[in-house]
């Protein structure tokens, strides 16, 4: 399989890096619903940007640009009835449960018709219906709810699983200690999947945290921990597959740190000025989306034409998404109170 | 017919009944199971329910809080417990951020049954981290309920609400409170949120009295009547909602208002209440409202230092006369 990856140079980079090669458990069918589903992000993302410059979207939106492989591997092995948490960059967690790029689009445009009435907006993009808890604008808050959910699931006996995907920002925040505690001590059935892109804003993880190996956090919790290439979705779906499988046969959280690299902005409209952006290319050359469609053509998976129909449809989808939030109504003023507090 | 218990037994009762009621009901925090909490407040839940429905939690606030949180939105009806409502602190961000908001700003997808409670209140030297009372920040957070009773009858019948209710509540016990008697009748009884209870009736003053200070407010009202002053003593019981009907009505009546709260001033519900009272009621006044508060600064540890911060008998007393003497 060639890449046309400079080996040498990324070993260096990124010695995480796997060869992408699908596992045997995942059909055909099952390697293109993903692909689908991470070209619809790198499109849905790719959109707001523009829309953000036209000022079509308002407030704050954070780019999953080049992290599509994780939140498609990991929701990839999860059931329709399972759950997940998301960040404050979740756009690309609510389309990999799931979620309606039409309401998503509206959401973020303010539209009522968005999936929290224009009340969100992109930082709580949230997809209840299809077991997406919400976003979260405060770095990883979003994990005492991951392990809530999980406690529901272990009261209530449902046979579910709570992701709680956060970022590794989120590691230094003492709630990330105090959750990943309390559900390692009632071995509650939830995965921690740490999306380690190695930045906090201008922030580098090595300047953050004396030991950069997250994953080996877990024996602090007597759970386990893993690390995994976070550009590759196969990768990703078998590590978070394992870890499903421990948490539902009652065995407990795992510490899954998927490692890639943030080689965008941290928001739409960020300049980058506090770092060498000359320094981000080589990490271009692992762009997800170029990697999976070369694997899918290379590994007669589908042909180029099946792949260009892929990305058609997604190019689609998100255009009409676009036209639905523009035709969308922007909430009432009779609607500003609407949902404080549930009757009764 | 009704028995006569403690506000302590009361909310044992409450969660004991609303636990058989219900079975989505938990409760966590740190020493609930076995101990039944520092105060006895859960005493033989763990006995009745079992470790999975009533969680010995590690001190971890914000989780206890937050975990509590997540486990609302998805079908259970956690009553989350702070051992102290000091340390409610820790877990700020999971209430003020997270509870009282994901319902409005996921656009109504969502509902949040959560109830925490938090003994509040001073007295007996437990200094400056044992001793607040934080009502008035809580109030403050649209999306919040915040409930403050002090007698059985309504501690139980709040507590059975808040419980079958579809939204966080922060639930304030005062600590000295917990040995207060009272009746309740023996059946199932709720009541519900945004009614203050008329303590006792009179037609000259109408004192707004927030947990401990209502037993404040009898006493002196008491004394008062022997001097031929009968006294409005009005327990709003609920922070947020609050009655402004009730307390309008009276004052209606007796054109004088004193608020009374143990917590400090500044900032607090009582200037709150006075404001809003102001505004819908000027004319109703035929002299300046009065606030008997805590003093603004931390707990000290100091016997006689922490009689002179919360407020006394006394204090009401003196408030009353200078309300009444205008």
């Amino acid at each position: 399989m060639s890449e046309q990856i400079d080996s040498r140079e990324i070993a260096e980079l990124f010695p995480e890096l796997t060869p992408l090669e699908a596992p045997p458990d995942l059909s055909t069918e099952q390697q293109l619903e993903m692909f689908r589903k991470m070209v619809l992000i790198r499109e849905f993302e790719t959109s707001v940007a523009e829309l953000w410059k036209k000022n079509l979207i308002y407030g704050l939106a954070h780019s999953y640009v080049g992290s599509e492989a994780i939140a498609v591997g990991a929701c990839a092995a999860l059931r329709e009835g399972d759950y997940i948490t998301s960040t404050h960059r979740g756009h690309g967690h609510t389309i990999a449960k799931g979620g309606d790029v039409n309401k998503m689009m509206a959401e973020l445009m303010g539209k009522y018709t968005g999936y929290c009435h224009g009340k969100g907006g992109s930082m709580h993009i949230a997809a209840v219906d299809k077991g997406m808890l919400g976003a979260t604008g405060i770095v990883g808050s979003g994990m005492p709810i991951a392990v809530g959910s999980a406690l529901s699931a272990s009261v209530l006996r449902k046979d579910c699983v709570t992701v709680c995907f956060h970022g590794d920002g989120a590691t230094n925040q003492g709630v990330w200690h105090e959750t990943i505690n309390m559900a390692a001590a009632w071995n509650l059935p939830v995965v921690f999947l740490c999306e380690n892109n190695q930045w906090a804003v201008s922030c580098p993880y090595e300047k953050a945290a004396k030991n950069t190996d997250i994953a080996l956090r877990a024996i602090g919790y007597g759970i386990p921990g893993v690390t995994v290439d976070g550009f590759n979705p196969f990768v990703v779906y078998d590590v978070v597959k394992e870890a499903v499988e421990r948490a539902k046969g009652g065995d407990g959280p795992t510490l899954v740190v998927a490692k890639n690299y943030r080689y965008v902005g941290h928001f739409v409209a960020d300049d980058q000025h506090y770092r060498d952006l000359q320094a981000l290319e080589p990490w271009m050359k692992l762009d997800p989306i170029l990697r999976m469609t070369r694997y899918l053509v290379e590994s007669g998976v589908a042909s180029e034409e099946e792949v260009e129909a892929i990305k058609a449809g997604a190019r689609k989808a998100i255009d009409d998404a676009i036209e639905f939030g523009k035709r969308s109504a922007e909430p009432a003023p009779d609607q500003l109170f609407e949902d404080l507090y549930a009757p009764g | 017919m009704g028995r006569v218990i403690t506000v302590k037994q009361a909310l044992n009762e409450a969660m004991h009944e609303e636990m058989r009621r219900d079975e989505t009901v938990i409760v966590m925090g740190c020493d609930v199971g076995i101990r039944g909490n520092a105060f006895g407040v859960t005493r033989g839940l763990y006995e009745e329910f079992g470790a999975e429905r009533v969680r010995d939690t590690p001190i971890s606030e914000a989780a206890i809080v937050g975990v509590s949180l997540g486990a609302a939105i998805r079908g259970l009806r956690p009553v989350a417990e702070i051992l102290y409502s000091d340390w409610i602190t820790i877990g700020m961000d999971q209430i003020v951020n997270q509870a009282a908001k994901i319902r409005y700003m996921f656009g109504g997808a969502i509902e949040v049954p959560l109830v925490i409670r938090a003994p509040v209140g001073a007295g007996g030297g437990q200094a400056a981290q044992h001793s607040q009372s934080f009502e008035a920040w809580f109030s403050h957070v649209p999306g919040l309920q915040v409930v403050m009773p002090i007698t059985p009858y309504d501690t139980k019948g709040l507590l059975k609400t808040a419980i079958r209710g579809n939204n966080p509540v922060l639930f304030f016990e005062h600590k000295r409170g917990y040995e207060i008697q009272g009746e309740v009748p023996d059946g199932d009884y709720t009541i519900p949120f945004g009614q203050a209870d008329v303590k006792r009736e009179g037609k000259d003053v109408t004192v707004v009295a927030i947990s401990i200070m209502v037993h404040k407010a009898l006493a002196v009202a008491e004394e008062l009547s022997q001097e031929g002053i009968e006294c409005e003593v009005i327990d709003p019981r609920t922070i947020y909602p609050m009655d402004y009907d009730t307390i309008l009505a009276s004052l209606k009546k007796t054109n004088r208002l004193v608020v009374t709260h143990e917590s400090n001033r500044r900032n607090g519900i009582g200037g709150e209440i006075v404001s809003q009272v102001i505004e819908r009621g000027f004319d109703l006044f035929d002299a300046p409202p009065a606030i008997v508060a805590g003093l603004d600064v931390p707990m000290p540890y100091s016997r006689p230092l922490e009689e002179m911060v919360i407020p006394s008998e006394q204090k009401v007393k003196d408030a009353l006369y200078r309300v009444l003497d205008y």
